[in-house]
């Protein structure tokens, strides 16, 4: 249990939510609209793949972080289209979504780099890390505070942002109205559509950086599949707070407590590493199911069959 | 007074040939409330959907202060004055009544951040105003029915309405929420607010109401004065039909009760008290019939003798045994069959065949093999089926969607039909079809009592009613004031003086539960 | 007969498959040339590749038969109402429970892969009544349970394997599986083992069941309106759960099948994916049971010819994802060709009108 003494550890998980933190809060802002979106893990490969390629050929962050958005924003948009004009099954367009952009991100890479795992070949910037002066002389806490990538920072600041942004603006409370009840929504002529497509919009925004830190955070290059569920992490982490951006963060957090513990776990025998790396999804499934047990007899509902 | 609203030569008609209302018209002036009575189906919803532009007018026009008005969205109609407050609640449950209030039209710091004090404030000096006392801080999810309603008024007058149309506001509310409203719709006539009252409980029309509407059948039946016509005439205008039913009806020996009801209790989900104590037999070769405007409780019982609905209190028998307990599935197989009140919810399943929704309930007779289903046999009794009960469609494959209301239901009726010595349970059967499938569906259900079999039948359709039942009970909020045993010669004018309570006949109602059996 | 075929057949709906698949087709054309130096070898490998050597072509049927497992496993569960996607963790926990009977068992040949698929068909269909129980008991959404529940699977059955079944020194894997489980091999010079019988038997004997069934019978109107089956006495509870395990044994069958037939060891050490494929292969087949070895064989056909013109230019596999997208994409976009069924009811509404009208006043007059 020594490494729970140990600030690099620490350090590792908050490191280590990141993605997941990013991506659940335009999650939470896509759930709170009452949009299902399933898309996240393929938005993020993309934004991921995009960032790079584009930071890569301009030699520009900027570019690469204008680039990343822009292709989880586009997605998102299209996602919008589909689903709310031409009425296609929200569910299936997620996971169309995914398909493609798992495969897709291969083909682009490949066809530019002829090389289907890695984006080695190509040179990617990255975001910075940060220092934060003053409170890195602090103690193990400072270990564990500073010296993050500015992405950890700024989705640590968002936390905050957008549940100011959902719980106090007028904006955010059209989009709650909408995503409960369209029809109140539009009794006082809210345009669902509208707002729902707004939803879709920042949800890309923040999926997007989430992507993009994986690929351009910690690591600086893109790989097959590097998402590896963090998409459906943050998206049930939403879901069980009920888009609450709070719980979203819990829920990360216990994503990425499991994940440096496991790393850390490795070699010491008291859980079997298999146990620890299905944790966080065993929590997440008792928290959701608790939770919606509680709802459901506030809203004194009845058993669905 | 000028007219605030007129309706002009309304005509609805949905794609498929259904037409909702024909040439609707009628004034509405400034200052009074105005009832818009009609059953259900006659077109009233239609009507303000057009008005506020939920629908398209198929022919027609709206003039609002004089002007001629198409409105394209609530925001729109209420931005000009008109404000609705709909049957079924549009309030975000988990936002509280103040949040509700001002969803959309927030006050606000730098336009942007929720000023929740300010908008605390609004709520409160809105409801002083209009003298309405509501619990402004509470969840919408946990306020009482009557004060959803109250915020739902609020909301249209918060937002500038002139004009405030009631859907159906009594249906959800106690008696004593019912009169509070009352005083505040009073109040709100005192302060110059127009109200149109859409309902079919004609008592509280009489009591509130200065002028009315009728509408029947998608149709205008006249503007009158509410002093001007009784309750009955009122219910005589808007219920009956074109077609007198005539059917010669073979004297018939009764045997024993088949059905029994004892004591039934039952109190809805929004608090209401909907079956205080209720006693009745149904014998055998008898058809016994549901009299009662629509919310007195025949609904709620019929749902409960089938098992859809778990009362509260009191016993059901069927052929001597104690059903109370039983599951739907459990009471088909003690012979119980059912025409429900909604037939795409309930009586159907509408993308499926015709073959399938014909087999559903004794599907079972099908089985060769232990598992397996015999198509062939199934077709020809589908074939059957659909030629005795002279069902229009392409052949027994076709969606039953795709048929008509008519059909459908001789669709439904033949299914149920086809149970071996069934209790029949039906449930307005003839609502919204031809005439020509109504006469074959009554047709049908003389040729079952003439078998021996036993129907209960509840229906708005007096006329219908009083065609093919032998006996009559009469529902009035929630209870049995009359068990009518000749029906022949009662006339439409008395039943209606039980149907709206100013009668009662205790005596007959013990009769009613002294059969045998 | 042409009529009774005519109803069998929604033509509108065929067409707009067919038009979905030729636009992600042209597509695929576009991209190809976009992308590629040799486009026409490209094509050529793409399109007809499957067909140029035995090996490719059973390459196509092999490809098919896991998700032709997956899809008629996720056919029957999506029947019951529910999208339940467990369908990869009883997948997944199948292959792991044959592997391990593979290996600890012996029996004889053929009574040995029966009872370790036997085995694994059951656990998948206990794994798939999970999600649905916590539905039913708490509310919570089945499709968010089981992606989660996926993962455990795939953890429990890494943990089952790495226990006790690993072989040291063969790198990543388990120990061989006996001679006496493997599914043999169906045609020489190619990977074609006997699943592909399994399969065709357990295709045949789902479609009897869905269409020809009680079961079937009552699992359609519960598809269809849940209350009208309460109302028509239908057990419902059972019902589903009952779609629930069947699909997830199929889904079971599937995982062992593949994992005795095409190889001698367990080494999937990454999660598997078919769940996502099944979802596309239902969307394709109409939700009908007859077509899904249609779809099936179709995207299988696609990737195996995506992996030839893979490995003979330089264009990657896979394309296949974009063009399963767009095709996904516009058979389920409702109104796709939309403004066509539109025209033709419109018509047929505007002459209904004017003969109501009409009518109506004649009537009054």
């Amino acid at each position: 249990m020594e490494f729970l003494a140990n600030p690099t550890f620490w350090f590792a998980v908050i490191r280590s939510m990141t993605p997941v933190l990013l991506t659940a809060m335009g999650a939470s802002i896509a759930r709170k609209a009452g949009l299902v979106n399933l898309s996240h893990e393929g938005v993020m490969l993309v934004s991921a793949l995009a960032g790079v390629m584009g930071s890569a050929y301009t030699g520009s962050l900027l570019a690469g972080m204008i680039c990343g958005v822009f292709f989880a924003v586009a997605i998102e948009l299209l996602m919008a289209y589909f689903t709310l004009i031409l009425k296609s099954d929200i569910v299936i367009t997620g996971v169309a979504i995914n398909l493609a952009a798992a495969g897709g991100t291969v083909f682009v890479m490949y066809s530019a780099i002829q090389d289907r795992g890695v984006s080695a070949k190509l040179y990617s910037l990255s975001y910075p890390t940060v220092e934060l002066p003053f409170i890195k002389e602090i103690p193990f806490l400072g270990q564990i505070l500073s010296g993050h990538n500015i992405l950890t920072y700024m989705a640590f600041l968002m936390i905050i942002v957008v549940y100011i942004f959902i719980y106090k603006t007028t904006y955010g409370k059209k989009i709650r109205a909408v995503g409960q009840s369209p029809e109140a929504a539009a009794s006082v002529g809210i345009n669902v559509v509208k707002v729902q497509t707004v939803a879709f919009f920042l949800c890309g925004i923040f999926v997007a950086f989430g992507g993009m830190f994986l690929s351009m955070g910690y690591m600086t290059m893109f790989t097959a599949n590097m998402t590896a569920g963090r998409g459906f992490i943050a998206l049930a982490a939403t879901n069980m707070a009920g888009g609450n951006p709070l719980g979203a963060f819990a829920g990360a957090f216990v994503y990425g407590f499991s994940y440096s513990l496991a790393n850390y776990l490795q070699n010491a025998n008291i859980f079997p590493l298999e146990a620890i790396m299905a944790f966080p999804y065993l929590f997440i499934v008792l928290v959701y199911a608790l939770f919606s047990w509680f709802d459901r007899r506030r809203n004194k509902e009845s058993q669905p069959f | 007074m000028e007219n605030l609203l007129e309706v002009k030569d309304v005509t609805k008609i949905y794609p498929g040939g259904v037409v909702a209302n024909y040439k609707v018209k009628f004034t509405v002036r400034e200052g009074e409330i105005h009832a818009l009575v009609g059953e259900n189906g006659a077109g009233k919803s239609t009507l303000m959907k057009m008005l506020f532009g939920f629908e398209d007018m198929t022919e027609g026009e709206f003039f609002f202060k004089g002007k001629k008005v198409h409105f394209t969205s609530s925001k729109d109609a209420i931005e000009n004055g008109i404000g609705m407050v709909h049957q079924h609640f549009m309030l975000v449950p988990s936002f509280t009544v103040s949040e509700n209030l001002t969803l959309g039209s927030e006050e606000n710091f730098l336009k942007v951040f929720i000023n929740e004090k300010k908008c605390r404030q609004a709520t409160l000096e809105i409801a002083d105003k209009y003298g309405f006392s509501i619990d402004v801080d509470k969840k919408v999810r946990d306020i009482s029915v009557g004060m959803k309603q109250k915020l739902e008024i609020l909301k249209v007058l918060y937002r500038g309405a002139k004009l405030i149309i009631l859907d159906e506001p009594t249906a959800v509310l106690t008696p004593q929420e019912t009169k509070e409203l009352f005083e505040q719709l009073l109040i709100l006539k005192s302060m110059k607010y127009t109200i149109i009252f859409i309902s079919h409980k004609l008592d509280e029309v009489k009591y509130l109401c200065d002028r009315l509407t009728i509408l029947k059948q998608g149709r205008s039946m006249g503007t009158y004065d509410v002093d001007q016509l009784t309750q009955l005439e009122i219910s005589e205008l808007m219920v009956g039909r074109e077609i007198q039913f005539n059917y010669e009806k073979p004297e018939q020996q009764y045997g024993e009760a088949v059905l029994a009801v004892k004591d039934i209790k039952y109190v809805d989900k929004f608090g209401i008290d909907k079956l205080k104590g209720v006693s009745f037999k149904l014998r055998e070769g008898e058809i016994l019939g549901l009299a009662g405007v629509e919310g007195n409780g025949q609904s709620e019982v019929i749902s409960i003798i089938t098992g859809e609905l778990k009362q509260d209190h009191g016993s059901v028998f069927a052929f001597n045994e104690d059903i109370t307990n039983l599951k739907i599935a459990d009471r088909r197989e003690k012979g119980l069959a059912n025409v429900p009140e909604d037939r795409m919810e309930d009586g159907c399943a509408q993308t499926l065949s015709v073959m399938d929704n014909l087999v559903t309930i004794n599907i079972h007779h099908f089985i060769k093999h232990k598992m397996i289903l015999d198509f062939k046999k199934m077709r020809t009794y589908a074939k059957e089926l659909i030629k005795n009960f002279d069902i229009l469609c392409k052949n027994e494959d076709q969606e039953i969607k795709r048929l008509s209301g008519g059909n459908i239901q001789k669709t439904i009726v033949a299914r149920e039909f086809s149970l071996e010595k069934p209790i029949l349970i039906i449930n307005q059967p003839t609502r919204g079809i031809d005439v020509g499938s109504i006469e074959f569906i009554h047709k049908k259900i003389l040729e079952k009592r003439h078998n021996g079999d036993s129907i209960l039948l509840s229906s708005a359709d007096l006329g219908e009613l009083m065609a093919l039942s032998d006996r009559i009970l009469v529902f009035f909020k929630g209870e049995i004031v009359a068990n009518i045993a000749d029906v022949k010669h009662i006339s439409e004018a008395e039943l209606g003086l039980y149907m709206l309570g100013l009668k009662r006949d205790e005596n007959s109602v013990l009769e009613g539960v002294s059969y045998a059996g | 007969m042409l009529d009774k075929l005519k109803n069998k057949i929604d033509t509108y709906s065929l067409l707009r498959v067919f038009c979905a698949i030729l636009i992600a087709y042209t597509c695929t054309i576009i991209i190809i040339f976009t992308f590629s130096k040799v486009p026409f070898t490209a094509m050529y490998k793409f399109f007809l590749g499957p067909f140029t050597s035995k090996r490719n072509f059973f390459n196509v049927v092999e490809t098919a038969i896991p998700l032709l497992f997956a899809g008629l496993a996720l056919n029957v569960i999506q029947k019951g109402g529910l999208t339940n996607l467990i369908a990869d963790g009883a997948l997944y926990m199948g292959a792991v429970i044959a592997s391990v009977a593979a290996i600890s068992l012996s029996l004889p040949k053929g009574i040995h892969a029966a009872v370790a698929i036997a085995m694994a068909s059951l656990v998948g269909g206990l794994i798939t009544l999970i999600p649905a129980i916590i539905k039913k008991f708490t509310g919570a959404w089945e499709m968010v349970v089981a992606i989660m529940l996926n993962t455990v699977f795939f953890y429990v059955g890494q943990y089952i394997i790495n226990s006790k079944y690993l072989d040291e020194v063969a790198g990543y894997a388990s120990y061989k599986f006996a001679k006496t489980s493997k599914l043999g091999h169906l045609i020489s010079g190619t990977q074609m083992h006997y699943g592909f019988i399994i399969v065709i038997i357990v295709f045949i004997l789902v479609y009897i069941l869905m269409e020809k069934t009680l079961f079937g019978y009552d699992l359609k109107i519960v598809g269809v309106n849940m209350r009208y089956a309460k109302n028509a006495g239908i057990n419902v509870f059972k019902v589903v759960m009952l779609s629930q395990f069947i699909g997830g044994c199929i889904a079971g069958m599937g995982g062992a099948v593949e994992v005795l037939g095409i190889y001698d060891r367990f080494l999937w050490v990454n999660q598997v994916s078919f769940v996502w494929d099944a979802i596309l292969i239902n969307i394709l087949a109409g939700e009908k049971t007859a077509n899904i070895p249609l779809t099936a064989f179709f995207f299988s056909f696609i990737r195996v010819g995506a992996g030839i013109m893979s490995r003979g230019t330089d264009l990657d596999q896979e394309i296949v994802a974009i063009i399963q997208a767009i095709i996904i994409f516009l058979v389920s976009a409702e109104r796709f060709m939309y403004t066509y069924k539109i025209k033709r009811e419109q018509k047929a509404a505007l002459m209904e009108k004017d003969r109501i009208l009409t009518q109506q006043q004649t009537e009054v007059l």
